[in-house]
């Protein structure tokens, strides 16, 4: 068994709609772990069921072998991170890391040890007794992860702890957390709608999409391989073609688009003969002047001056637009001209055509 | 400023309006004759000596007082856990209880008098004192809830999650994590309990009996039969010990908007 297991877990909130529904997940020690996904999929719900905010209507949950459900919170020594940091605003940051190690009886001497040793791992040495108010954001975060983790939690759980934070110091913290979980070796769970952060922090990503892991892999797996379109999609990818697959050939499959056939990776999805969307990402796009092998005809719809660089916005019949950034000195096309788009084939990948309309991540 | 010279003008009607009753009273309360009047001829205090050594005044001076922190502090200690499950859960009836709060201000205290006095004289329970205790808590518990839902409102909930995560009971967070962070709140609903209360007449004015009457009805009662400076130097002591009460919480708490 996992050192934490969620069994077929459902979650309800009170107006009886379902937010978890036979939901598992298997997180090995020491791992972190993000839950990835646009708002309302089930991330934040699933750490407040780890931590106990929620209550379990079925299914079960296990943390190091032992059953969960019933345990309330104050005793699952569990680390809490919030996104609005939830410090205590009356005490100092002494007291505020201290706090744990008071609930659970710790020795004066040893106390104030632990403390002084968790401050420094987060970097806010002679802070100690400041008040959070004089904090800045960053700093506050510190002390939210100081007093989560000098209680030596069985897992550390972080609900978007960054996305209060300016882009610069975002960038600089997700560095920090990395260390302070590897320096401890924490088991974390890591709540984010941000997949560069996902990606650039976790061992393994989870996306989740209404309430269900759609994709949970290594951060590489889910980047470059995703096994689904909606991982597609939430992971960067845009729809470049629609056509039947006419051909799967280790690893690789031929799309008839009409125009063209194009070759491309295949998803396990797909079958000879099925309906295909390609996906592939904006930056592997490269604008060509002439046909050439795999590529697909284009119209300029837009040239965008963007100082560095031109932004094409460039049609591809079927209602379908991509964009193509493309330096200066390559930017030969003007509105109205036709361009071929050439489609790198192991970078695109085909997934089976689903009739429902796509959501658009590109908001989030 | 040019442009703003009628401005001007007219905050200082406003003030004049607002200020200049209570200037009457001041002066007059240390004129030397025998009738209020304004301006007055003569300089004395003795109005004030009078008054503060008046049995009547001083007994119902104290009733007033005992009432006003008592109702204050029993309203206090009934309407923290309802605004505290209000503010922090979903429940059958919150809706209800929110509007029940709203219910002072729109009904006539006449006719919540009126319906106390019914009450309780058909109980015939209680001394006029304890009738008097409950109907300024039943008239004050509103404003303690009001007042201390919207203090919570403003406590993340996410700070009592945090204090559960780090092993503190529930019940346990309440009383080191968010009481000492709404204390503030929980001072100015009181202070404005005590001033409801210790201002109240319509309540009163039903519900006190022989021997037994609060300062406003006293008050009142005797200006029916003397209409002498003392009135004016005891109004004037109450406008000197409010406005104390609420210089000194602002200073002490810094709350601008307490009321």
């Amino acid at each position: 068994m996992a050192f934490l297991e969620m069994k077929n877990i459902a979650v309800m909130y009170q107006k009886g709609q379902r937010i978890l529904e036979n939901f598992n997940l298997q997180v090995e020690r020491g791992t972190f772990l993000s839950l990835l996904g646009p708002s309302g999929c089930g991330k934040t719900t699933t750490l407040r069921t780890i931590a106990g905010f929620l209550a379990i209507q079925e299914g079960e949950l296990f943390i190091n072998g032992k059953l969960y459900n019933r345990v309330p919170t104050h005793r699952r020594n569990l680390g809490v991170v919030f996104q609005n940091y939830a410090l205590f605003p009356h005490l100092s940051v002494f007291d505020n890391v201290v706090f744990g190690l008071k609930m659970r009886k710790v020795e004066p001497s040893e106390r104030k040890k632990r403390v002084m040793k968790a401050i420094e791992i987060v970097g806010l040495k002679g802070f100690e007794e400041r008040l959070p108010s004089r904090l800045s954001g960053g700093q506050q975060q510190r002390v939210g992860i100081a007093r989560a983790v000098v209680i030596e939690p069985d897992v550390l759980l972080m609900d978007e702890p960054l996305s209060n934070l300016d882009a610069n110091l975002r960038l600089e913290m997700r560095a920090e957390i990395r260390r302070i979980q590897k320096e401890i070796g924490i088991t974390t769970i890591y709540v984010t709608h941000d997949q560069s952060e996902a990606i650039a922090m976790s061992d393994r990503v989870a996306l989740l999409n209404s309430g269900r892991i759609e994709q949970l892999g290594m951060p590489q797996e889910i980047f470059y391989s995703p096994g689904t379109s909606f991982v597609a999609k939430f992971m960067g990818f845009q729809e470049i073609a629609n056509g039947t697959v006419r051909e799967i050939t280790g690893g690789k499959c031929f799309v008839n688009t009409g125009e063209t056939s194009l070759e491309v990776r295949s998803s396990s999805e797909i079958s000879r003969g099925c309906k295909a969307v390609v996906f592939g990402r904006q930056k592997n796009l490269n604008l060509l002047k002439e046909r050439s092998d795999n590529s697909l005809k284009g119209l300029v719809k837009a040239k965008i001056f963007q100082g560095d660089s031109v932004l094409y916005i460039v049609e591809l019949g079927d209602q379908i637009q991509i964009n193509s950034e493309v330096s200066v000195e390559h930017a030969l096309w003007n509105e109205g001209d036709t361009v071929f788009i050439a489609i790198d084939r192991n970078l695109s990948i085909a997934f089976k055509r689903e009739e429902r309309k796509w959501t658009n991540f590109k908001s989030i | 400023m040019k442009k703003n010279w009628w401005l001007s003008i007219v905050l200082i009607i406003v003030m004049l309006f607002l200020i200049g009753p209570f200037l009457i009273i001041f002066i007059s309360a240390f004129g030397n004759e025998a009738s209020l009047r304004f301006p007055p001829r003569g300089f004395t205090l003795d109005w004030f000596k009078k008054v503060l050594t008046m049995p009547m005044f001083l007994d119902s001076l104290k009733l007033s007082l005992r009432l006003g922190i008592f109702s204050s502090l029993i309203a206090m200690l009934l309407g923290l856990p309802v605004a505290y499950v209000t503010s922090r859960y979903d429940f059958r009836g919150k809706r209800f209880i929110e509007l029940s709060t709203t219910l002072p201000v729109i009904i006539p205290q006449m006719v919540a008098g009126l319906a106390l006095l019914r009450t309780f004289v058909m109980l015939n329970l209680f001394s006029i004192e304890m009738t008097l205790l409950i109907g300024h808590t039943a008239i004050v518990l509103p404003y303690v809830v009001r007042n201390v839902i919207s203090t919570l409102v403003n406590f993340p909930p996410s700070i009592e999650e945090a204090a559960v995560s780090l092993g503190a009971s529930r019940v346990r967070s309440f009383f080191i994590v968010v009481l000492p962070n709404i204390t503030t709140g929980l001072i100015s609903a009181f202070i404005l309990t005590f001033i409801t209360s210790f201002n109240n007449v319509p309540i009163s004015l039903f519900l006190t009996g022989p021997g037994v009457s609060t300062l406003p009805i006293v008050m009142m009662t005797y200006m029916e039969y003397y209409f002498n400076p003392s009135i004016a130097a005891l109004a004037t002591i109450l406008i000197a010990m409010t406005v104390g009460i609420v210089a000194i919480s602002q200073k002490l708490l810094g709350v601008s908007r307490m009321m």
